[in-house]
């Protein structure tokens, strides 16, 4: 029988430990990857490491309001991950690329 | 008719002219453009007709007009407003300029009948006619000044009118340039006419004339009246600036008899005589126009006695003519510098309107060697020329003479005169009498030299009738200037129209006190008498086919072939000052502007690319580079809260 005792002494800085690894992770992914689908993804995994350690202030300081705010947070993710996918594929149809570094045309 | 209205019309109907011509200036049609151009011009002289009417009708103290249009510049103290001065001195102005502006206008529509560019010669013609109307009516030197650069304009393109003869068009830059020069100190005058009035208005210049002639301090005004006549010498082709007239004759000769003879060369005349008031205030300057008119007057008629092209001829002898009315302005004697001016308007016009159609029978020679005997073939332009000549040279009672012989009255008994400038203005005289003479004999009289294969012919009915008003004009003209000496001896005692015309605007010094009526009739009768001798001698020496002329050319050879050659005046400018000039410019450009100036930019602009290219790599466009600048400074702004705390 699995014991589940560490979960009762899980605490505040564990969420966040794991909140910071996520967001360093998608960061790199933003700053390193080529890939534009995998950059987009790389921030979904940013907004959900924010929305993590939302839920993990929320719960342990008894406010609702954090949780509140995590919807608005995954229901803008939802519209900029479908405006930015909208993006990648009219730039993959234009360029026939996904690699980021090719889209340099905007540069002032 | 208001005034404003009738002094509108008189611009607008030159201006829809130049318009009209101007629009379909590729026309060969040279009869409907000739009407248009004549109409247009003829137009405004009814209309400068009743103004000048108008200005009779009113006392004699207040004979003037002003019509303001509307405001022009007006920054800070200084204005120039779109504003109109008809007064005694503009209504004789304007009178001539359309008069013999039509009938110069009518002389093209026969003269101009071969011509490529009809349309094109009677715009620019109508044009030259409103900037002159403009020159001598605006009321500040502003307006007189855009009219002053657009008669410069109109005659650069009149001189250059055949402009695929390369001599030609070269003749036309020489003028523009040349009246640059003027133009550059023209300005500078009026400058300094505002720097000391705080107004370019005449008006008002000349209500301050009074407190600035006690105040007893000169110098300002004395240098306004230098600068202002180097301008004038240069319109009006007074020494040293007068080289560019003779080759004016370049152009179409209906354009040298209205722009380079009657009206545009006398603008000088004009201004000096608009600005007296100012010039009276400044002796030495007024000094210096007497010599330079003397002086001018003097060589230009040299240089006419040896001349064998005969509107070179008429050109020198306008400079002397125009050397004639500085001297009377510089003498103070400004009514008979006006009235000299409208007399040598109508003999030149009409002299250089004759020689147009001489050479227009002559199919296009104006060698005077190569005429002769043209009496007989031509009568109309004959008998016209003898007016002319007889009114130039200043045989009673015709034109020329009343005028000259004032002027010259004036020379010798002026406060401001001297016997000295009188003794060359009378030499000048008799010299005027000699070259007209042998232009004369040369042409028309004697026998005929023309080449068998040339058929002279008089013109037509067109050029003919401009020939014989002006003729008229030539003959009649100087009757409303009757000294009081000659007219005290006339049945019904005409009376001096002119000086009572112009004496509430024109200021004269006064004459000095000895000289006595006895004294002003030996004077005209001793110049009458050399005069006369002097025609009858060239008479002889030309018309009866003698080789004296030769044989006294050959005996003083180096000086006679200096004056041939004009005094090699243009040689000097060449190679003393326009030479000099292009090396200099030459050096400034290679030295001063490629090595210095040009490095100095160059410098400031690397400079500027240099900083630009370290801080471009920012934003390359690469947005993966943008969000590590981000992150960066995110965590530098996490690291510095953090540390703080």
């Amino acid at each position: 029988m699995l014991s589940f005792d560490f979960l009762g002494t899980v605490g505040l800085n564990h969420y966040l430990i794991v909140s910071a690894a996520l967001f360093c992770i998608g960061m790199v992914g933003v700053l390193l990857r080529r890939n534009v689908l995998v950059i987009l993804m790389s921030i979904e995994l940013m907004l959900n490491a924010v929305n993590l350690s939302f839920v993990a202030f929320s719960h342990f300081s008894q406010n609702i309001n954090g949780q509140v705010m995590v919807f608005f947070v995954m229901t803008i993710a939802a519209a900029e991950a479908g405006v930015g996918l909208a993006l990648a594929v009219t730039i993959f149809k234009r360029f026939k690329e996904v690699n980021i570094s090719f889209f340099e045309q905007l540069k002032g | 008719m208001s005034n404003t209205v009738l002094i509108s019309l008189l611009f607008i109907f030159p201006l829809v002219g130049f318009l009209f011509n101007g629009i379909r200036f590729r026309s060969k049609n040279y009869k409907l453009a000739g009407a248009v151009g004549t109409a247009a011009v003829g137009a405004s002289f009814l209309i400068s007709v009743v103004l000048v009417a108008k200005l009779i009708g009113l006392d004699a103290d207040a004979r003037s007009i002003t019509v303001h249009l509307f405001d022009w510049i007006n920054i800070g103290s200084f204005t120039a407003n779109a504003s109109f001065l008809l007064d005694p001195i503009s209504a004789i102005m304007i009178l001539i300029i359309t008069g013999v502006g039509s009938l110069i206008h009518l002389f093209s529509i026969g003269y101009m009948s071969h011509d490529e560019r009809p349309s094109k010669y009677f715009s620019f013609l109508n044009l030259f006619i409103f900037n002159m109307l403009l020159l001598v009516l605006g009321d500040n030197l502003l307006v007189l000044f855009v009219g002053w650069e657009g008669v410069g304009l109109c005659s650069y393109l009149l001189i250059g009118f055949w402009f695929t003869d390369k001599a030609k068009a070269a003749a036309g830059m020489k003028a523009f340039i040349t009246n640059r020069i003027g133009d550059a100190a023209f300005l500078i005058g009026l400058f300094l006419v505002f720097t000391n009035f705080g107004s370019i208005e005449f008006s008002s210049i000349t209500s301050l004339l009074p407190a600035t002639a006690e105040s007893g301090w000169s110098g300002p005004i004395t240098l306004a009246c230098l600068f202002l006549f180097i301008g004038a010498s240069g319109k009006s082709a007074q020494i040293p600036l007068y080289v560019w007239l003779p080759d004016a004759m370049a152009g179409p000769t209906p354009v040298s008899a209205l722009i380079h003879a009657a009206t545009m060369v006398t603008a000088g005349i004009y201004l000096i005589v608009r600005l007296s008031g100012m010039y009276i205030l400044a002796p030495n300057v007024m000094m210096m126009i007497a010599i330079i008119g003397a002086l001018t007057a003097f060589f230009a008629a040299t240089i006419a006695i040896t001349q064998n092209d005969i509107k070179k001829i008429l050109a020198y002898s306008t400079v002397s003519q125009l050397g004639y009315m500085f001297l009377a302005v510089g003498v103070g004697a400004f009514v008979p510098a006006m009235f000299h001016l409208m007399t040598h308007a109508f003999f030149k016009a009409l002299m250089f309107l004759g020689s147009g159609s001489v050479i227009h029978a002559m199919h296009e020679e104006q060698d005077i060697r190569k005429m002769g005997g043209l009496k007989k073939y031509m009568p109309i332009t004959h008998f016209t020329f003898l007016l002319g000549w007889l009114a130039i040279i200043g045989i009673p009672p015709l034109a020329g003479f009343f005028s000259k012989d004032e002027i010259l009255w004036y020379t010798y008994a002026s406060s401001a005169g001297s016997k000295v400038l009188w003794a060359i203005g009378a030499i000048t005289a008799v010299m005027t009498a000699f070259y007209m003479t042998r232009l004369m004999a040369l042409t028309f009289w004697g026998e005929s030299r023309v080449s068998k294969d040339v058929h002279p012919h008089e013109s037509p009915k067109s050029m003919t009738i401009p020939l014989i008003v002006l003729g008229v004009l030539s003959t009649i003209g100087g009757w409303i200037g009757i000294p009081h000496v000659i007219s005290q001896f006339l049945p019904g005692h005409i009376p001096n129209v002119l000086k009572y015309w112009l004496a509430p605007v024109g200021k004269s010094i006064e004459l000095t006190g000895p000289a006595t009526e006895a004294e002003e009739l030996i004077i005209m009768g001793l110049t009458m008498g050399l005069i006369i001798t002097v025609s009858w001698l060239a008479y002889l020496l030309y018309a009866k086919k003698s080789a004296i002329p030769s044989k006294i050319s050959g005996a003083l050879g180096p000086v006679s072939k200096a004056v041939e050659n004009k005094y090699y005046v243009d040689e000097f400018y060449q190679s003393k000052l326009i030479n000099p000039l292009i090396e200099a410019s030459k050096g400034l450009w290679l030295y001063i502007d490629v090595n210095f100036i040009d490095k100095v930019t160059y410098l400031a602009s690397d400079f500027a690319v240099g900083c630009g290219r370290g801080i471009k790599n920012l934003q390359n466009g690469n947005i993966q580079r943008y969000a590590m600048y981000m992150s960066l400074g995110l965590i530098l702004i996490l690291s510095l809260i953090l540390m703080g705390s």
